[in-house]
């Protein structure tokens, strides 16, 4: 054993030394793919809990399935499937996801039996009511923003990169500038910073729990906080599990009016 | 309505079936959910035809219990129901299914709701019954739709995916009662009146088929329906002077299509159909519609966070109007070769979507008449929302089809606790 956690801690210094060498869109590029695109394929039951500044709370629990189609930073097809809150209870939504173009999307409403597109052109839109936008959830496309590697430095422990990315096209982002810190050890962020236009922080991400899942280093607890409104959202993973063996079949019509049980237990 | 409350005693079978087939393993999964919910109507235009102030005054429950065990799964969704306007309670069965699914086919046996096409409360391919009663009087939108009573086949081969529907027990459409909606009625005189639903036959039993697929990232699919009318024709026993009238349910025939995928930076859709109208294909009988082709253009497109615009355009063309005219009965008001009507719909979600304001409205282009529906709706907490919202008709003449509803404009509440 303490060979092995020799042997990974001469990996582990060998990758924080390359990266040393990384531009900040390599660094980005890395984090995209650690954060957004472990394995071949991603299954979750989430838990989503809605906090208002005075405490009332809401839960979202669903399970969310992802399937890489692509590269990493490529097409990807999620799948989701709502348990909670009772109205939306086996609902079901489905994205596919492509890096260049507008996403497709389709909403299952079970009470009418109905599959249906749906038009979201704004990536930058709250995902189902929470502090999340689309984009938090699935990423956001490397080339809209320049990236700019700020210095490294210790936050909660972790040895970091702070990298500020600021959209090229202003109204394309929900934010004026987006301060991350990368974690030089996984690639994942540790803590986001988004500020508006004007320089005021406006939203803050937090990255509460680390766990390695099959290999993969894995965010299982974090917390978007909207620092105007109070408001913020608290998501933590019950399950989590990487290389399922999805298959593309079940991005379909006919899976999203009848989701294998297997699939979304 | 026949059949709108009663559970036929076909499906008493099949649920007790169920329940037996569940109760002999106790590994098979339960799950009950269901809500209670409050919804209320009252007028702002006129009266009811019996004098009464208000389109609906009704507490509901509603159960809905699924179980699984391998294969199989069975669904049931049920509701009771408190009408205060008629004091009486109403048992429905909305939905009781029987599901077996294997990897490339499926069964669905039972009441089942099926919903085709794209339209936004307009319908070509979806030929499956609706309440309209339900619609008009401010019930939640769900309530539009009835289910079916037959089988569903899914077949899933490479190529496209198909639903093979048959429906050996006919339901009608369910139209607004004539004690709390005002209506036009051609023959007001004539109240001797009696209602013939198809028989269940296997020459009766419709059959509806729908294939779909991709097609270069839009959705395609294809339909065909052998059936009937769900609106009743109405034969008079006497033209000149008819004393009795018996409503019936005329053949149809429906073949249609739909495309529907991103673009224009929205969703655009796109739906034809070919209505042959089986008991008068050469449309000479005035009493029996016409045959037509119909169409949908619709899109749909998010303009910032929340808020969505769509809009369509839809219409009807006769396609035996010549010989309808030359029969048309004199006295009768003439529809237009052409009925056609825009709608636009506006959804603006505030507050983490936990409020939803929502503006419908359609405009009879052929017709010049209008509805207007706006609603506001607030989730209290995760189990209790509420809704309010207005149903405006009028324009139009006395006879088109939201300018008959002019008197019925009414303010709606509705609330429910889900669980």
């Amino acid at each position: 054993m303490k060979r092995l956690a020799l042997l990974i801690m001469f990996l582990a210094a060998c990758l924080a030394s390359s990266a040393l060498a990384a531009s900040p869109e390599e660094i980005v590029q890395k984090s995209q793919a650690a954060f957004f695109y472990p394995g071949k394929d991603f299954k979750a039951r989430v838990m989503m809990k809605l906090i208002s500044a005075n405490g009332q709370e809401r839960l979202r629990e669903m399970t969310l399935l992802r399937l890489n189609t692509g590269a990493a930073g490529g097409e990807q097809k999620y799948f989701m499937y709502f348990f909670q809150p009772a109205e939306v209870k086996n609902m079901t939504f489905m994205v596919f996801k492509y890096p260049a173009k507008d996403d497709d999307r389709w909403l299952f409403i079970p009470a009418i039996n109905m599959v249906r597109r749906i038009a979201m052109q704004d990536k930058q839109a709250s995902f189902v009511g929470s502090d999340f936008t689309y984009e938090d959830v699935s990423g956001r496309d490397i080339a809209d923003d320049s990236h700019e590697l700020l210095r490294e430095e210790v936050l909660n422990g972790k040895k970091c990169f702070v990298i500020k990315s600021t959209p090229k096209k202003a109204d394309s982002a929900g934010y004026g500038h987006k301060l991350a810190w990368i974690d030089k050890a996984t690639w994942l962020p540790v803590q986001e910073e988004y500020y508006d236009r004007a320089g005021t922080a406006v939203r803050v991400f937090t990255a509460e729990a680390v766990q390695e899942v099959k290999g993969f280093a894995t965010i299982t607890r974090r917390t978007m906080k909207n620092l105007q409104s109070g408001h913020r959202t608290e998501v933590s993973y019950v399950s989590q599990d990487y290389n399922v063996g999805l298959e593309g079949s079940l991005f379909s019509e006919r899976f999203l009016k009848q989701p294998p049980k297997k699939w979304i237990e | 309505m026949a059949g709108m409350s009663t559970i036929r005693p076909w499906f008493a079978a099949l649920l007790a079936a169920s329940f037996l087939l569940n109760a002999e393993n106790g590994k098979a999964e339960l799950s009950l959910h269901g809500f209670v919910q409050g919804n209320y109507a009252l007028n702002t235009a006129a009266s009811n035809p019996d004098g009464r102030d208000s389109k609906l005054a009704e507490e509901r429950a509603q159960l809905k219990l699924e179980a699984d065990q391998g294969p199989f799964s069975f669904f049931v969704k049920t509701d009771l129901a408190w009408d205060h306007l008629d004091d009486k309670e109403d048992l429905e069965l909305r939905e009781g299914t029987i599901n077996y699914t294997a990897s490339s086919w499926d069964l669905k046996l039972g009441r089942q709701m099926v919903t085709w096409g794209l339209g936004d409360l307009v319908f070509i391919n979806d030929v499956f019954p609706k309440d309209y009663e339900a619609f008009f009087s401010g019930r939640p939108l769900e309530y539009l739709k009835k289910g079916v009573d037959g089988v569903k086949i899914g077949l899933y081969p490479d190529v496209a995916s198909f639903e093979v529907i048959a429906i050996p027990l006919f339901t009608a459409n369910h139209f607004p009662d004539s004690g709390r909606f005002w209506l036009y009625d051609p023959l007001p005189g004539v109240t001797n009146r009696q209602t013939d639903e198809p028989d269940s036959s296997l020459d009766n039993t419709e059959v509806a088929v729908r294939a779909y697929r991709d097609l270069a990232g839009l959705d395609l699919s294809l339909y065909g329906y052998r059936g009937f009318y769900r609106q009743p024709a109405m034969l008079p026993d006497s033209a000149d002077a008819p004393t009795r009238l018996t409503l019936w349910y005329p053949k149809l025939a429906v073949y249609g299509a739909s495309l529907q995928g991103s673009a224009l930076d929205g969703v655009v859709s796109l739906e034809v159909g070919y209505y042959d109208s089986r008991d008068d294909r050469d449309g000479g009988d005035p009493m029996i519609p016409n045959s037509q082709a119909r169409l949908l253009i619709g899109y749909q497109r998010q303009f910032w966070e929340d808020f969505t615009v769509s809009v369509q355009y839809y219409g009807e063309r006769m396609l035996d109007y010549g010989n309808y005219t030359a029969t048309l009965p004199p006295g009768m008001p003439a529809e237009k070769r052409l009925h056609d009507l825009i709608s636009v719909r506006l959804t603006q979600l505030l507050m983490h979507q936990t409020v939803k304001l929502s503006l419908f409205a359609f405009r009879g282009l052929s017709s010049a008449d209008y509805f207007i529906n706006p609603e506001i709706k607030y989730n209290f907490t995760d189990h209790i929302w509420g809704a309010l919202g207005v149903n405006l008709f009028g324009g139009g003449e006395p006879w088109t089809q939201f300018g008959q509803l002019d008197r019925n404009d009414s303010i709606y509440f509705q609330t429910r606790y889900e669980f």
